[in-house]
């Protein structure tokens, strides 16, 4: 329903009640699935399934809305002030693993080793970083800095260069420039995925370096792990904007939706710099 | 303030009737229900599991249950009452309200408005089923401390998603709310006009924000240590059981006052209006309010005094918390100041809220006393912190809602409450509340320790003294439920405005409310 001056109040919708069913079934088919429970993988992959339609439904209809105009200026700043607080919960999210590893490197690690505690507890065991624990025998290698993650990084940070060379041809009105633009950042994103793949499998076989390692391998693999899932997310909302740039959406003056992906990409890449220094490099 | 209603005419469109309309709707005034009513079901449920353990604790000795069954009724309890009663029922009070306080539409994002609400009845259902699976559901205490919550079965794994999914619909409903108070507010209302139950509501969505992620951060840890062999809180790999307490209370902290800002809104707008003098202090209330915020996330470890901290560690939690009651005094001595030489009746509303503002204060001198680290040492993990904490959740935020639902009954239903039961609910409510919770103060200060199923026989008199309470209480609430069906089946007409002192937007509507709210915005001089 079209307001009588201009705030959008869109008509009663489905698209809600279909995605708390997709999460009531992933939420059981989870627990299920963790335990054992027969079912468990079909619940959760029927949730999937359908939180996958609700998304292509719910964004389609927005995408829709858009493009015909529907959202007056004041919506538009709505849709700002909801993107920056979202990418704010992203950043408390990662601050939590960021805490543990924190944590773990400046204090219970240490303190493990400690006279009075090493004394009752584990004598031979020598404070340090990279560090499994003191109750795992296993050995292994710690993730260099300057392989893999330097050219992650450059990849990165040329992407965020390319969006933002996109996001002034669309401001030019160039759909070339665009289009171009837009597909080399999904390449790049793309290569950072593959190589961090890579990356992984190197780590469990050679390295022997797996979430079970204690405190190096679950902060390495939850910190990096996480941001590489953040990172399919922003690839594949690129590849959505592209398909709509390539259907011909958006306007020199009007695309908040290729901006909110945007950011969302510096947000993964300002995350990936601090991954680099903090738990690679240092 | 002028207040043009557009009539519904151009915009008589045909909604959906029946159980769709619910499922469906991008109403801000039918979300507000639908979170009103699961909110109070959720109460029902969470209460009936307080009377289990009140029952268990009624005489010395084991009466009724397995100590396991026990734990999780303590745990569920907590958990249902935080996540399923006490939040929603603040959402629902923001959905319908602050469209309506700050004469906008609807809220910035209608659709998923509705979205936030509807994840709520999934994660019940993760929370409620979790009693029947294997193992039982989880009875780690809510705050689901590692080691234990390493340990249990499946029950765990569906809290945590429960959670998870919680989290979710509170970061959602917040940023629809932030935005709708930046975004939508009528011409002419500035930040520093706007109610202040509006202002409440702004700065308890940003701490939502700020802290929900990090609970879900932490649940994930748990997870991955149950699951997939990580350490966070395993000593042999590293890790620490006290690294989930920093994050959990990360979280934990700014969370109790997600549960009371919103409270401080409702009195607020009650006081004033039955005082008929406007709010005294209002700038000071806004950035006592802020002042409150900020400090919740500088107090964590003093739920932590217990596990072997550093003295300096142990003084700055102590002062810091300490300086909360600053703000906090501002507060009340604002309601109390605006009350000074009043013109004051006392309907239901304004009982609710008078009696909040006695029974809250007590808990917050008794979270003083908790707050001094050698004290707390002490009473650590006994009833005189379930005394603490029940009379400013109870007492305090719960007293607001029934405050708040008392003072806008009217404007959401078009009739009047009955007073007479009105008032009966909440003499009940205040006496047996204190027969329950005031005497755990003296269990507590004897040693009494809490989540126990079985006691002492020198506690026996005031724990029996506290389950006749707990009973007379969970009744009492029947009561509640009556007048609210009451009012909404019929009964006097209620006036646009039935408050004589009361100021804010909504009362230039009529009662009921139309079902949309201000499709011109109205000019706020």
């Amino acid at each position: 329903m079209q307001a009588a001056h201009g705030y959008y109040i869109p008509q009663p919708s489905k698209w809600p009640i279909v995605g708390s069913i997709a999460l009531a079934f992933m939420g059981f088919g989870s627990a299920m699935f963790m335990n054992d429970v027969g079912a468990g993988p079909w619940l959760l992959c029927i949730g999937l399934a359908i939180l996958a339609y609700m998304m292509f439904g719910w964004f389609g209809t927005v995408a829709r809305e858009s493009e015909t105009g529907t959202y007056s200026p004041q919506v538009d700043i709505s849709f700002r002030w909801s993107m920056s607080w979202f990418i704010f919960s992203e950043v408390m999210f990662f601050a939590a693993f960021f805490g543990a590893l924190f944590y773990m490197r400046a204090l219970s690690v240490p303190d493990l080793a400690d006279a009075d505690t090493g004394a009752l507890l584990w004598p031979d065991f020598k404070s340090g970083w990279p560090v499994s624990g003191p109750g795992i025998e296993e050995k292994f290698s710690p993730m260099g800095a300057w392989g893999i993650p330097a050219i992650n990084t450059l990849l990165l940070l040329t992407s965020g260069i390319t969006v933002t060379w996109a996001h002034w041809a669309l401001k030019k009105n160039d759909r070339t420039q665009l289009n171009l633009g837009l597909a080399l950042t999904i390449l790049l994103g793309i290569s950072f995925i593959c190589l961090q793949v890579y990356e992984y499998v190197h780590a469990a076989h050679e390295l022997n370096l797996t979430l079970s390692q204690g405190a190096y391998g679950a902060t390495f693999y939850m910190l990096t792990g996480f941001h590489g899932f953040h990172v399919t997310m922003g690839t594949i909302m690129l590849i959505v904007i592209l398909f709509r740039c390539l259907a011909g959406h958006f306007k020199p003056e009007n695309h908040f939706a290729f901006e909110a992906v945007s950011w969302y990409w510096h947000f993964v890449d300002v995350v990936w710099l601090l991954l680099f220094v903090l738990v690679y490099w240092l | 303030m002028e207040a043009v209603h557009g009539h519904d005419h151009s915009h008589d469109h045909h909604h959906p009737t029946g159980l769709t309309r619910w499922l469906m709707t991008t109403n801000h005034k039918d979300i507000g229900t639908l979170y009103l009513w699961f909110s109070f079901a959720m109460f029902i449920t969470g209460g009936l599991l307080a009377l289990g353990i009140r029952a268990e604790l009624f005489k010395p000795g084991m009466q009724l249950w397995q100590p396991e069954f026990f734990n999780q009724l303590t745990t569920m309890h907590g958990l249902i009452m935080v996540f399923g009663a006490i939040m929603p029922a603040f959402v629902g009070f923001a959905n319908w309200q602050i469209p309506l306080m700050i004469g906008a539409s609807d809220m910035a994002f209608a659709r998923m408005n509705n979205f936030s609400f509807w994840l709520l009845p999934p994660a019940a259902a993760l929370l409620v089923t979790s009693f029947f699976v294997p193992g039982g559901a989880t009875g780690a205490g809510w705050t689901l401390y590692a080691p234990l919550s390493v340990q249990q079965g499946m029950g765990m794994d569906l809290a945590i998603f429960a959670v998870h999914i919680m989290g979710a619909s509170s970061i959602m409903g917040s940023i629809n709310i932030i935005t709708t108070i930046l975004n939508m507010r009528a011409p002419g209302m500035t930040l520093m006009k706007m109610p202040l139950f509006v202002w409440t509501w702004l700065i308890t969505a940003y701490l939502l924000i700020a802290v929900m992620p990090v609970l879900a951060g932490a649940v994930t840890m748990l997870l991955t240590d149950r699951h997939f062999d990580t350490h966070f809180f395993n000593a042999a790999g590293g890790g620490d059981p006290v690294l989930y307490q920093h994050v959990f209370w990360f979280f934990g902290h700014p969370e109790v006052y997600i549960m009371i800002l919103p409270a401080f809104g409702i009195v607020s707008q009650v006081i004033p209006a039955f005082a008929r003098k406007p709010l005294f202090g209002y700038a000071s209330m806004v950035y006592a309010t802020a002042s409150i915020a900020i400090l919740s996330f500088i107090v964590w470890a003093h739920h932590m005094f217990v596990v072997g901290m550093p003295a300096a560690g142990q003084l700055f939690f102590m002062y810091a918390t300490m300086l909360i009651a600053v703000p906090t005094g501002v507060k009340v001595f604002n309601w109390v100041a605006t009350m000074w030489k009043g013109s004051m009746t006392f309907e239901t509303p304004m009982l609710f809220s008078v009696g909040f503002l006695f029974v809250f204060s007590m808990g917050g001198f008794t979270g003083l006393v908790c707050a001094i680290t050698p004290i707390d040492i002490q009473i650590q993990d006994t009833y005189y912190v379930v005394a603490h904490f029940h009379y400013v959740l109870v007492a305090g935020s719960l007293f607001a809602l029934f405050s708040g639902t008392y003072f806008w009954l009217p404007k959401w239903t078009g009739h009047m409450y009955d007073e007479k039961l009105g008032k009966l609910h909440f003499w009940c409510s205040m006496i047996f509340f204190n027969l329950t919770f005031f005497v755990m103060h003296f269990l507590g200060l004897a040693g009494m320790p809490r989540r126990v199923p079985d006691y002492a026989t020198q506690f026996a008199d005031f724990n029996m003294i506290a389950s006749i309470g707990a009973f007379g209480f969970g009744l009492s609430q029947l009561i509640f439920l009556w007048c609210v069906i009451k009012c909404i089946k019929g009964g006097e007409k209620a006036p646009a405005k039935p408050w004589e002192g009361a100021d804010s937007l909504e009362w230039t509507l009529p009662s009921p409310a139309p079902y949309h709210s201000f499709e011109t915005p109205p000019i706020v001089k």
